[in-house]
């Protein structure tokens, strides 16, 4: 405020307000892109050090890789475009991290209110495409509205179910002059609730202690609700012996080496994870929202078990899945008290049944679902999950702090299920948009948010080339991310599906024409480096892992390999398809089944 | 009611918003974009400064369904508050219709006959025509313009339903 005052007098503009807002906001580094309406802002950054800007290549990439900045580091994402086609560009970015559930501000330019409405140049009714796209939106009208406009915005993107927020700022405003007014700290309308209901914890503590066959199931919620959230789950799991599994985005909020972890559940989980979820008689849900790729089939999902699910949105409860204890609340709050709560109950859980519970899941295990065969002879192909096998135990011999990020597809799948997890935050995923062309921009804004740590994108050849100019990007900020590139020359999840549903009819799925990966790498002033065969893998990986910079390694594998195991659409949880390891070949899948996708 | 009931029931909802521009278009745009009916829409400021929007929504679903609408719009920035009038107790719904009936001679007669057990009210005549103002329950109306139909209806505008919560509770 001193600041404020000594330069009373001194009108400031609407662009070194709204800069002003974002430092006290904690604002350190912004996506963007300039162009006409946003220069007033430009030019206020030119003129100071305190919020650092990446320039990006495409807006959506702006997006992406604030999301990958906020997911790693528990902020919010700040994203600055311009008008008109910066802010359509960012539309996917933002419906991305809406999915996820990801803390977004994204900074929109607009034409000078007096123009609004009248097709001027590079206009769009941003707040009108952003609303169905964002969790809230804004179009600041009067200078006296923006500093509190921007405080409102963070506000609202980091509490509650996190999400996009955008700000659409006329041009006129960031000229002229404007007040800077503090960030107040109650909000008229939006209070999500955090705090848990006593009498509800303890209705889930008295389920969860008579349980014969008990299952919890987390999710994004659990990363989003911080490392605190993360403990406060392990804790609670160890003291309970449950077996936990996890959805794609919940992955790393438990140790992913402790044998109370079943692995990630789902469309292409574990075996004994699905199988615990459709068999158990307890479940516990926690910041996950019972998505169709986890359910499978609604009216066969988990059809004997009595639900618990804790979430911070009461629209997720009870949205896909009836459940009988609901607890609306932040989910580090509620495992704290579910974890007091069952300390402090004297009864006792049913061992016996306990034990035949885990024996039974020690069965499922048996199968090995994850199982491939990799043939280690000189010259042979290259198995996809060998690839990310060695590139998971090459990288933890150094011992260097870990992020993974995908793009999307059957790398991203085989990527879940073998490259195992021991802490929140190291794992950044397009999970409920399943945008591809997330990865490598993503790991942009880790690598920003982290400099020091080892940050790869696990990519597919057909993913990559969707955002495949932030090369530029890498290479002017010196960000040395690894692109690994599992380069069966198919959109393979596509072809799989294709393959299993369709007939095999591979309609538009090859991956024609593609670049040289070594000369694209070579002309972005990266490393480019290329695996053939098994023999050539573990080289590669070791000469990308110690390269200084950015590389692309580009990993010829096998074109034919599916990722198993596989819930086809329309099936439930205990008809997955298990791969060939298993004798298993394509099943029948209903017409009902195909349409669900 | 169980959360499995597969039975379509009928729900008023009444939601206390921001009197702010676009905050119609996100209650209109979430019934839209995830598949629930509105039957009837009204909106209007109601508090002394106009801040505050009062909006009822006559929508229909399972019990489920109905749970997930009023949930999707408790969590909207905007949104103040949600009532179920429907589930949450006795509540009073009224409507306003104007009704152009054109005719002459006998069904003339007859449509201002009905007009006045309806307690509808002529606000605009002419020698071929007359405007009826009606207020009621939504029934009431249909009814009204049912018997119409016969008599020359011409036209109708409806206000949507407007409705509160009988006796003390307030949402």
């Amino acid at each position: 405020m001193s600041a404020a005052q000594s330069q009373a007098g001194q009108a400031q503009s609407g662009a070194e307000i709204l800069l002003r807002a974002l430092k006290d906001q904690g604002v350190e580094v912004v996506f963007g892109y300039p162009g006409g309406a946003v220069l007033p802002i430009y030019d206020a950054l030119f003129n100071q050090n305190a919020i650092r800007h990446i320039l990006v290549r495409h807006e959506q990439a702006a997006v992406h890789a604030a999301e990958g900045y906020a997911r790693s580091t528990g902020k919010v994402g700040c994203v600055l475009v311009t008008s008109g086609p910066g802010a359509t560009n960012a539309v996917t970015g933002l419906v991305d991290a809406l999915m996820d559930s990801i803390p977004i501000v994204c900074l929109t330019g607009q034409v000078p209110t007096h123009l609004i409405g009248n097709d001027a140049f590079q206009e769009a009714d941003t707040t009108g495409i952003t609303r169905p796209a964002t969790k809230h939106n804004y179009l600041v009208k009067r200078p006296e509205d923006l500093a509190r406009v921007v405080h409102e915005a963070f506000y609202v993107a980091r509490s509650g179910r996190p999400g996009p927020v955008v700000i659409d700022l006329p041009k006129d405003i960031l000229i002229g002059p404007a007040p800077y007014t503090e960030a107040t700290v109650q909000h008229a309308s939006y209070r999500p609730r955090t705090e848990p209901d006593p009498d509800q914890i303890a209705r889930a503590v008295a389920l969860l202690k008579q349980a014969k066959r008990p299952m919890v199931y987390t999710g994004g919620g659990v990363i989003n609700a911080g490392p605190e959230a993360a403990a406060a789950l392990t804790a609670f799991v160890r003291a309970t012996g449950f077996p936990i599994t996890q959805t794609l985005m919940g992955l790393g909020a438990y140790p992913a080496s402790d044998p109370q972890f079943l692995g990630m559940l789902g469309m292409h989980g574990t075996y004994e994870a699905n199988l615990a979820m459709h068999g158990c008689d307890v479940m516990l849900a926690i910041g996950a929202r019972f998505d169709d790729r986890v359910t499978g089939r609604l009216n066969a999902f988990s059809p004997d078990s009595r639900k618990i699910h804790i979430d911070i949105d009461g629209s997720s409860i009870n949205k896909n899945v009836p459940v009988e204890v609901p607890i609306i609340a932040d989910a580090g709050r509620a495992l704290e008290a579910l974890l007091a709560a069952w300390n402090a109950d004297p009864r006792q859980t049913d061992k016996p049944a306990l034990t035949a519970w885990w024996r039974q899941i020690d069965q499922w295990r048996e199968k090995q679902s994850l199982r491939f065969t990799q043939d280690p002879t000189k010259g042979a192909i290259i198995k996809p999950q060998h690839a990310i096998r060695r590139l998971y135990e090459i990288s933890r011999e150094l011992g260097r702090d870990t992020y993974i990020t995908t793009e999307v597809g059957q790398h991203q799948m085989w990527a879940a299920q073998h490259f195992p997890f021991e802490k929140p935050n190291r794992w950044m995923t397009s999970g409920g948009l399943g945008t591809m062309g997330y990865g490598l921009p993503a790991a942009m804004g880790v690598q920003i948010a982290h400099p020091d740590a080892l940050v790869i994108d696990i990519a597919g050849e057909a993913s990559i080339l969707m955002n495949i100019q932030e090369m530029g990007t890498l290479a002017q900020y010196r960000l040395p991310v690894k692109v690994f590139i599992l380069n069966n020359q198919y959109m393979g999840m596509v072809r799989q599906w294709q393959e299993l549903l369709h007939g095999s009819r591979y309609s538009e799925s090859y991956s024609t024409a593609l670049p040289d990966f070594i000369k694209l790498a070579d002309s972005f002033h990266a490393k480019g480096l290329r695996a053939e065969s098994v023999d050539q893998l573990d080289d590669v990986i070791r000469e990308m892992l110690a390269c200084p910079t950015a590389v692309i390694a580009d990993i010829a594998v096998d074109q034919a390999e599916n990722c198993f195991p596989m819930i086809p659409s329309g099936a439930a949880h205990n008809e997955m398809l298990l791969g060939p390891e298993h004798g298993a070949t394509s099943a029948g899948v209903t017409d009902a089944g195909l349409a669900l996708v | 009611m169980p959360m499995t009931d597969t039975t379509q029931r009928s729900a008023t909802i009444s939601v206390l918003v921001d009197n702010e521009s676009g905050v119609l278009a996100r209650v209109i745009g979430l019934f839209s974009g995830r598949g629930y009916n509105i039957d009837s829409l009204t909106v209007a400021p109601v508090d002394q400064e106009g801040r505050l929007s009062r909006i009822n929504v006559v929508t229909s679903g399972t019990a489920m369904v109905i749970e997930q609408i009023k949930a999707q719009l408790d969590r909207l920035v905007p949104v103040h508050r949600v009532a179920d009038l429907t589930k949450d107790g006795p509540h009073v719904a009224r409507e306003l219709a104007l009704v152009k009936v054109i005719g002459t001679g006998e069904k003339r007669v007859e449509a201002l006959r009905i007009a006045d057990t309806f307690r509808a009210r002529v606000v605009d005549t002419t020698m071929q025509s007359f405007v009826f103002e009606l207020t009621g329950a939504p029934d009431k109306i249909d009814a009204f313009i049912e018997l119409m139909r016969d008599l020359g209806l011409a036209e109708v505008s409806r206000s949507g339903v407007a409705a509160l919560a009988r006796a003390t509770r307030v949402i």
